[in-house]
């Protein structure tokens, strides 16, 4: 089971990138949790100084951007 | 970097000059020639500004977006707040408005920046100073203001932001007011920051400079286009010397009011500059002007809503005070001498 975390306070970029975490997960069929969290405290707590950020299994893969589909699928294989 | 990829962009870029230089007469033919519009009526010339305007200003953006996302590409947050932990509190502030211009942000950003500057021994004032200049003086601002006025107002605009910011920073600094900082903030834990640091390479980067192409000029230009469409509008029907009563130079209230109306405004750079072109065409003042752009970029109630969230409503009026006092003193100071 995988865990991620898209990390954003619901600005449009961080919409976008959750969808796409999503939208990844559909077409793989990989199993997983997606948490969007909103909370600055725990952002910080994860080290993120600037959003949209994702991690998986806690480990953060991008963050400042909307990452490409390309991009969440190869953080899943 | 590869030699083909330095080719592509040597085409690319002489392209992009033939094209540029190719605007004016072709704007001229297609109002003249295609539309059957004679350039001295107030629909030619509004249609002729409208066709010249947007290509230029859409060029000029791609172009010096794509040189600052190259740019940026060098600069990260975590770097940025590793040069400012610990410096003293005036070259803190020095540092942190020019870091400020060349460091990726998004308004959106502005709280988990902040928590992880203050919480890493940033003084809050350096910190403060980041986040004024951080939205004032950036590229699509200064772009607007070189293709619209040249060189010499996008340079008084850069200098005077980044004065604005470095002595509201020092001021918020001396005032002492962090205890005007939600509590939790200063208690926060920060995480180390985990994603490991790639050197990246030339083709890296340029790829950051496209990839900031297709955002920000993919974001901003229904922006360009209205801002030039109320623009052109105004170029072709205000009568001259128009403005000149209401924003003019005599008129001493015009700068106060013009911060007053601009600070709850929200619009972006590309939004508000060729509005602000039209303004000073039918002579409206420099200063007051300036003052206008600078509360709608660099204040605005959105950010002030979401910094609510890590200070208190106190701190929050000082920093827009005293931003919108610099503003003000700016205006002033070009309605004197210009």
């Amino acid at each position: 089971m995988v865990n991620i975390t898209v990390y954003g306070p619901g600005c449009a970029k961080c919409k976008e990138t959750e969808k796409r975490v999503r939208h990844v997960l559909e077409q793989s069929g990989v199993e997983a949790t997606v948490i969007h969290a909103t909370d600055f405290a725990e952002m910080a707590k994860a080290g993120i100084l600037m959003t949209p950020a994702v991690a998986v299994n806690g480990v953060v893969k991008s963050k400042g951007r909307v990452p490409s589909e390309d991009d969440i699928r190869s953080w899943l294989s | 970097m590869k030699l083909s990829l330095v080719w592509a962009f040597s085409a690319a870029g002489a392209v992009w000059w033939l094209v540029y230089h190719q605007l004016q007469p072709g704007a001229s033919w297609l109002t003249s020639s295609v539309f059957r519009l004679d350039r001295k009526t107030h629909l030619g010339s509004a249609v002729e500004f409208f066709l010249f305007e947007v290509p230029k200003v859409l060029m000029l953006l791609m172009l010096v977006v794509f040189g600052v996302g190259i740019v940026r590409s060098f600069f990260t947050p975590a770097r940025t707040r590793a040069m400012l932990a610990g410096r003293r509190e005036s070259v803190g502030n020095v540092l942190a408005a020019l870091l400020g211009v060349v460091t990726p942000f998004c308004s959106c950003s502005a709280v988990p920046l902040f928590i992880g500057f203050v919480t890493t021994g940033v003084p809050l004032g350096v910190t403060l100073s980041f986040l004024i200049s951080a939205p004032m003086v950036n590229e699509v601002a200064l772009v607007l203001l070189f293709g619209l006025f040249g060189w010499q107002v996008a340079a008084i605009y850069a200098g005077m932001g980044l004065a604005i910011a470095i002595v509201a920073g020092w001021t918020i600094g001396r005032l002492k007011l962090e205890r005007f900082v939600e509590p939790w903030v200063y208690a926060t834990q920060l995480g180390a920051d985990s994603e490991h640091e790639d050197a990246l390479s030339w083709g890296d980067r340029l790829s950051a400079g496209k990839e900031a192409v297709r955002d920000i000029v993919g974001r901003v230009w229904p922006f360009v286009l209205a801002g030039i469409a109320v623009g052109a509008g105004i170029h072709g029907y205000v009568p001259e010397n128009f403005m000149a009563s209401i924003m003019g130079k005599s008129a001493w209230w015009s700068v106060p009011l013009a911060v007053l109306i601009g600070v709850p405004m929200y619009s972006n750079a590309a939004g508000i500059i060729p509005v602000v072109q039209a303004l000073l065409g039918k002579g409206a003042a420099l200063g007051t002007v300036l003052a206008f752009m600078m509360s709608v970029i660099g204040l605005s109630l959105p950010e002030t809503i979401i910094l609510r969230k890590v200070l208190m409503p106190q701190l929050i009026a000082v920093f827009v005070g005293v931003v919108a006092i610099g503003i003000l003193i700016v205006g002033y100071i070009f309605n004197l001498i210009m």
